[in-house]
């Protein structure tokens, strides 16, 4: 292997900001990653982890703060000048230039001899697995493959950081998976750094070393997948983690970790993961796994069921309660629709938290 | 599908209409009928009328008209006073109009600057002429401030020449290459740019890697239709220039055969030959876009 990643040691985001206009699309975003590290940027649409990625690649400039590749300053170069390779979520290949000449553009805009460009780009297509395909354009190309010629363009020329911009959001269900595991590939081979942006956790948890979970332009948590799917430190955060069932109730007492909760008149006790006062509003964040048929009694809810779906090992349905909240389930026996029932969780799998401020955070 | 048919259906087959359907003729199709007939009426006929009418010279055998065309210089040469004027004025429009599409692409207020920039198409050739005659003429603004500020003694002489009529050119043809290339320009996905930054290539790399070969079809196709608006030449070349001189453009000597010697049929044939050059040049740079990629300008099938 002689594509040979530049070496580092950290690239480290230091309170960078990013306005457009009045609006605030980043907010003193503080990261530093590690070399060969693979780190996403997680969050729904809007959140400014595309824009966080734009800023890195230079292709939108900061407005506050500062981007560090070790000892130098990088967010006042220009994009050709930081040499990070980019992988665009529409992929961005050049439609007049072949496979081969846009793996090797940007050798050849680094003035890379011919017969080196030729080597390397060799080494990329053997490395995507796109041999025998070098000479077509990329109108003749299937989406997965188009997507493997962005990804070689992006490491032939030998990055420090591999920047990825959603880049398989635009692939069918199957391909997405089978992608999601040659990115991993390729970057345990390269021992690449990569930053990956998505919206979609599972992505997020199969792929990173760690998860940076961004909403309204600041940074909600950072950790590895697993912390953030057994303790999510928000309740967007655990909103994105899967706590799809969100009780809204008052907080009755706090006890050494633990918070009771009022929920519709009913005590939901769980695991408190913010600072809660007594008798302020408060969430109890459920799985739909976590939440299943049961009596009426401790940390147990009454509700109507509303749909239930097959799927396979289990049943999923939906239910709502008296009050109007809303509940996913799973069961392991089918329901009738319209039927009282009584969901219970238990309290080590129930998270409570504050209720978010309105508005920014 | 077809077990289920009436059987009657199976042993005719389609109907004649099921048949044309299937071709994409359908009663959808009869709404092109008033268009066809418009350009029958008054482009197919007019054109093969004077075609025709070409060959029937007044006098001499059925080709004298081009015979007397090709044979004398103060006809033929408004071939090339034609071409002289209209192809270097296209390319100054069209070389203009890149760098400022590039620039209006990337602004917001990008509305207000295009409907200035087209303000001149809905001046009409004459009133620029007018105004041209005037602004430039030997005792108008331009060649009087420039007196005042001692750059020139003498007047300079910009109208009556070439160069009236090459500043006309310019001025009403710009909005119609500007809105084209623009058009263009904007259609090439912003984040093939941005790849290629990454990748490392300078401003002008990327322009050189990236745009131009995308732009190009473009540019041949904008290349052609402004060329044969300047190729067609009249008002201001009469304005402007100096009509019997270096400004004698094709479309005057077809203007004096009708009108002067009331030969139409000489006229007609001068009006074909005009329209053979504008053809030739544009399946010139037509055909040139052969040499260039010509498939859609995004990055990928979306």
């Amino acid at each position: 292997m002689t594509i040979a990643l530049s070496q580092f040691n950290e690239v480290r985001l230091d309170r960078v900001s990013r306005e457009f206009g009045a609006l605030n699309a980043l907010r003193d975003v503080s990261l530093t990653i590690q070399r060969r590290e693979f780190i996403a940027l997680l969050g729904p649409s809007g959140c400014g982890k595309s824009t966080t990625l734009n800023c890195i690649a230079g292709l939108l400039p900061v407005t506050g703060g500062a981007i560090w590749l070790d000892k130098n300053r990088i967010d006042t170069l220009r994009p050709e000048e930081r040499g990070f390779g980019m992988v665009f979520q529409n992929y961005a290949l050049f439609p007049h230039l072949n496979v081969r000449q846009n793996i090797g553009f940007g050798l050849k805009m680094r003035g890379v001899p011919k017969a080196e460009i030729n080597r390397k780009v060799n080494e990329a297509l053997s490395l995507v697995r796109l041999q025998g395909q070098e000479n077509k354009l990329p109108g003749q190309l299937s989406g997965g493959q188009q997507q493997r010629v962005a990804i070689a363009r992006a490491i032939v020329i030998e990055p420090p950081l591999v920047l990825m911009d959603e880049p398989l959001s635009n692939l069918d269900a199957k391909l997405r998976l089978e992608m999601r595991a040659e990115i991993r590939r390729i970057h345990n081979e390269l021992g690449a750094t990569t930053i990956y942006v998505t919206h979609d956790q599972d992505e997020a948890l199969s792929l990173a070393d760690r998860i940076v979970v961004l909403r309204d332009g600041v940074v909600r948590q950072v950790g590895t997948p697993k912390e953030l799917y057994e303790a999510p430190a928000h309740l967007d955060v655990a909103d994105f983690m899967g706590f799809r069932n969100k009780l809204k109730g008052t907080v009755v007492s706090v006890e050494g970790g633990r918070a009771l909760l009022d929920v519709e008149g009913s005590r939901i006790s769980g695991v408190a993961r913010e600072t809660l006062s007594v008798g302020s509003t408060a969430y109890a964040a459920i799985r739909p796994d976590d939440l299943v048929l049961g009596e009426a009694g401790g940390n147990a809810l009454k509700v109507k069921v509303d749909t239930i779906e097959y799927r396979g090992r289990e049943f999923v349905g939906t239910a709502h309660s008296e009050g109007g909240l809303d509940f996913v389930f799973r069961s392991h026996q089918p329901v009738d629709i319209g039927s009282t029932i009584h969901l219970r969780a238990d309290d080590e799998r129930v998270l409570v938290f504050a209720e978010p401020i309105k508005g920014r955070a | 599908m077809e077990a289920l048919a009436p059987t009657t259906r199976l042993e005719h087959g389609p109907n004649l209409r099921q048949r044309l359907a299937a071709k994409g003729f359908d009663a959808v199709t009869l709404l092109v009928v008033p268009a066809a007939i418009f350009s029958l009426l008054l482009f197919v006929y007019p054109f093969a009328f004077g075609f025709i009418l070409s060959f029937e010279p007044k006098n001499g055998g059925w080709l004298a008209n081009y015979q007397r065309f090709f044979s004398d210089s103060y006809l033929y040469d408004t071939i090339a006073n034609t071409l002289w004027l209209s192809i270097p004025v296209t390319l100054l429009n069209l070389l203009l109009a890149v760098p400022i599409s590039f620039r209006v692409r990337l602004m917001r207020r990008q509305r207000l600057l295009t409907t200035i920039l087209v303000l001149p198409i809905t001046l009409g050739t004459v009133l620029v002429a007018e105004g041209l005659l005037n602004y430039l003429g030997p005792q108008g603004w331009f060649n009087r401030t420039l007196m005042t500020f001692g750059l020139i003694d003498q007047p300079l002489r910009l109208v009556h020449n070439y160069w009236g009529v090459f500043a006309s050119l310019l001025i009403t043809g710009f909005p119609f290459t500007f809105l084209l290339t623009l058009s263009y320009v904007t259609g090439i996905d912003p984040a093939l740019e941005q790849a290629a930054a990454t990748l490392g290539a300078s401003a002008w790399q990327r322009f050189l890697h990236i745009y131009l070969p995308l732009l190009m079809p473009g540019f041949a196709i904008t290349f052609c239709l402004s060329f044969v608006q300047a190729f067609s030449v009249f008002p201001s070349a009469v304005l402007l220039g100096e009509p019997a001189g270096s400004t004698r453009v094709i479309s005057i000597a077809a203007y004096q055969a009708a009108f002067e010697e009331y030969d139409y049929s000489m006229a007609s044939a001068v009006a074909m030959i005009m329209g053979f050059v504008q053809l030739g040049i544009v399946v010139l740079v037509l055909a040139s876009r052969g040499l260039f990629y010509r498939g859609p300008a995004s990055g990928a099938k979306g």
